[in-house]
């Protein structure tokens, strides 16, 4: 009888009578907007064990209240997305550096929680020479490795955790140790290091390992917050997909396969002891002061600039490859930089070397450059119609926007902001080459803005010209772009 | 009702992709796959008999996010 009764019976309860005990961990977003707008499951396929790790781990950093702290340094796998879920700081790692990235980190940031996450294809495979040099050198960093004795990502390729006689689709016969070798057991290799402090192997195949598996997840992270130096936790994880099984035929045959190869338990737990493995108050660390002192740069010799920003330039410039799109970004950034400001510059392009469509990120400040990225330009150079388009609604009110309008049949919508249309392929096809339509914009940008004197441009221009005979009629851009402002002020 | 002096648990039906682990951790077997499907077309898990212990295997041992919420019933109730 009970098990007709629909789930909705119980959720009518009056729930002052009962109080949660497990629910969704703070440390994962409500909902998961850079998967998805409003989604709220994982990429992860059916009776993943990623997920599951993820919840375990996410629970972790609740209770030890290091949400803020945390740096989830994720790999190249199915896991990649990890971002996507974990509301810490996230960073994703070229192939198997996360542990490479991780310790850099950890020199830099001492108070961060820092998170290396990745599985077989990654730590063992390619990654295998960061994770062993990382923790030899005994970093306190935790190192979560997912084990599922395949690739996920790709498609169930061998790993090298594959086990002996395991069908893949590159071992279709299944794996031969004359042939590929045997399986390599990560946390024994691990343990055969002096540095670290924690080596653990655990499984997902059972409920009960799987709460095994959450104690020494805790322990691994508990330990970087005691600063007792690295910790590995090896997690055996189900692939049902690549494995061809279904969720719970997948943990039954990593029960009875991968954990004979892989024994699960602990290898080594030295976090009980006083020290850390390594002595690190012998580590002779260099202040920043002496850096500059070798380097034999004077501290007092702090750049001025005659320039004075009403706000930080964020600069959008975009459109075909080919129209100097990001030379002109160059061009930007190197004048600023002989303005004696702070710039960066960052392009985006196809694949294409001609036609394909571009753009370039250009800020310009006062003060250090957080990222280079524009998200919510200021100032967006539209060169082209799909770059007006694209952009013109991301631009901020208040900022500008000059529109090659040569190439853009339309007026700018926007009210909220300046705009500028300024037929610059025309003009620059007057004066001897189409090149030059970039030069022109960025001189009325330079007018307009002042955050570039045209004498900088003027001298910033024969340095960054490869073709020298170009360096006139580039002068005679500026002139152009003067003379059009001076028209079209009123 | 009876169900007032029990623990429970809710399964979000929309976060639910079927693949049954609760199933199989539940010690006193109270979760089934069910016939109904959801929106991304997996059937999913239900809370089907009533006898929870609020061991929290389940929520321990699925792979979604918040799909599980475990309730326990206060000492007070009742």
């Amino acid at each position: 009888m009970l098990a007709g009764v629909k789930p909705s019976c119980f959720f009518m309860e009056n729930k002052e009578m009962h109080t949660i005990k497990h629910q969704k961990a703070r440390s994962l977003y409500p909902t998961f907007e850079r998967k998805a707008p409003g989604a709220e499951v994982s990429h992860y396929c059916p009776g993943c064990g990623h997920g599951t790790v993820h919840n375990l781990i996410a629970e972790a950093i609740d209770d030890l209240g290091i949400q803020d702290r945390v740096v989830f340094c994720s790999p190249v796998g199915c896991s990649v997305f990890a971002y996507y879920y974990f509301d810490v700081g996230n960073i994703q790692c070229a192939h198997g550096r996360a542990p490479a990235v991780a310790s850099a980190i950890r020199r830099t940031h001492d108070d961060a929680i820092v998170i290396s996450y990745q599985g077989d294809g990654d730590l063992a495979g390619i990654g295998m020479s960061q994770i062993v040099h990382a923790a030899n050198r005994g970093e306190n960093i935790t190192v979560f490795f997912i084990n599922n004795a395949i690739y996920g990502m790709t498609g169930g390729q061998m790993a090298p955790t594959t086990i002996l006689n395991q069908k893949t689709v590159t071992t279709p016969s299944g794996r031969h140790a004359a042939n590929e070798g045997f399986p390599i057991g990560i946390s024994e290799i691990i343990n055969s290091l002096h540095a670290p402090v924690f080596v653990e192997r655990v499984s997902l195949a059972t409920a009960p390992k799987v709460m095994k598996a959450r104690m020494a997840i805790r322990k691994a992270l508990r330990n970087q917050v005691d600063k007792k130096g690295f910790s590995l936790v090896e997690i055996l994880s189900p692939c049902p997909v690549n494995w061809k099984m279904t969720a719970v035929e997948s943990r039954r045959w990593l029960e009875e396969n991968l954990e004979p190869v892989f024994p699960v338990g602990n290898l080594r737990d030295l976090a009980k002891g006083p020290f850390d493995r390594v002595d690190r108050k012998k580590a002779g660390r260099v202040s920043d002061r002496k850096i500059l002192e070798i380097l034999g740069v004077d501290e007092k010799e702090v750049h001025t600039s005659s320039i004075h920003l009403k706000e930080e330039q964020n600069v959008k410039i975009a459109g075909f490859g080919g129209q100097g799109v990001l030379s002109t970004g160059i061009l930007l950034a190197n004048c600023a930089i002989a303005e004696g400001l702070q710039t960066t510059w960052l392009p985006s392009y196809g694949a294409e070397m001609r036609g394909g469509t571009a753009n370039a990120s250009v800020n310009i400040s006062h003060e250090a450059i957080g990222s280079p990225i524009v998200s919510f330009p200021n100032v967006l150079m539209a060169m082209n119609l799909p770059s007006l388009d694209a952009f013109e609604d991301t631009v901020r009110p208040g900022g500008c926007i000059l529109v090659n309008s040569s190439m853009v049949p339309r007026q700018v919508r926007r009210t909220d902001v300046a705009a500028y249309h300024i037929p610059a392929t025309d003009m620059a096809n007057n004066i001897g080459s189409p090149q030059i339509a970039n030069v022109i914009l960025l001189t009325v940008y330079a007018l307009v803005s002042g955050a570039i004197t045209l004498e900088t441009l003027q001298k910033v221009i024969p340095l960054s010209i490869k073709r020298k005979n170009l360096v006139n009629i580039n002068m005679k851009a500026i002139e152009a772009g003067i003379a059009w402002l001076e028209e079209n002020r009123k | 009702m009876a169900t007032e002096e029990k623990n429970y648990i809710e399964i979000n039906p929309r976060r639910c992709k079927g693949c049954a682990a609760c199933v199989v951790a539940c010690p006193n077997d109270c979760i089934e796959v069910g016939s109904e499907i959801n929106q991304m077309g997996y059937q999913f898990a239900r809370f089907a008999v009533n006898k929870c212990i609020a061991c929290g295997m389940c929520f321990y041992t699925c792979p979604e996010f918040g799909a599980i919420t475990v309730y326990k019933k206060s000492r007070k109730g009742a």
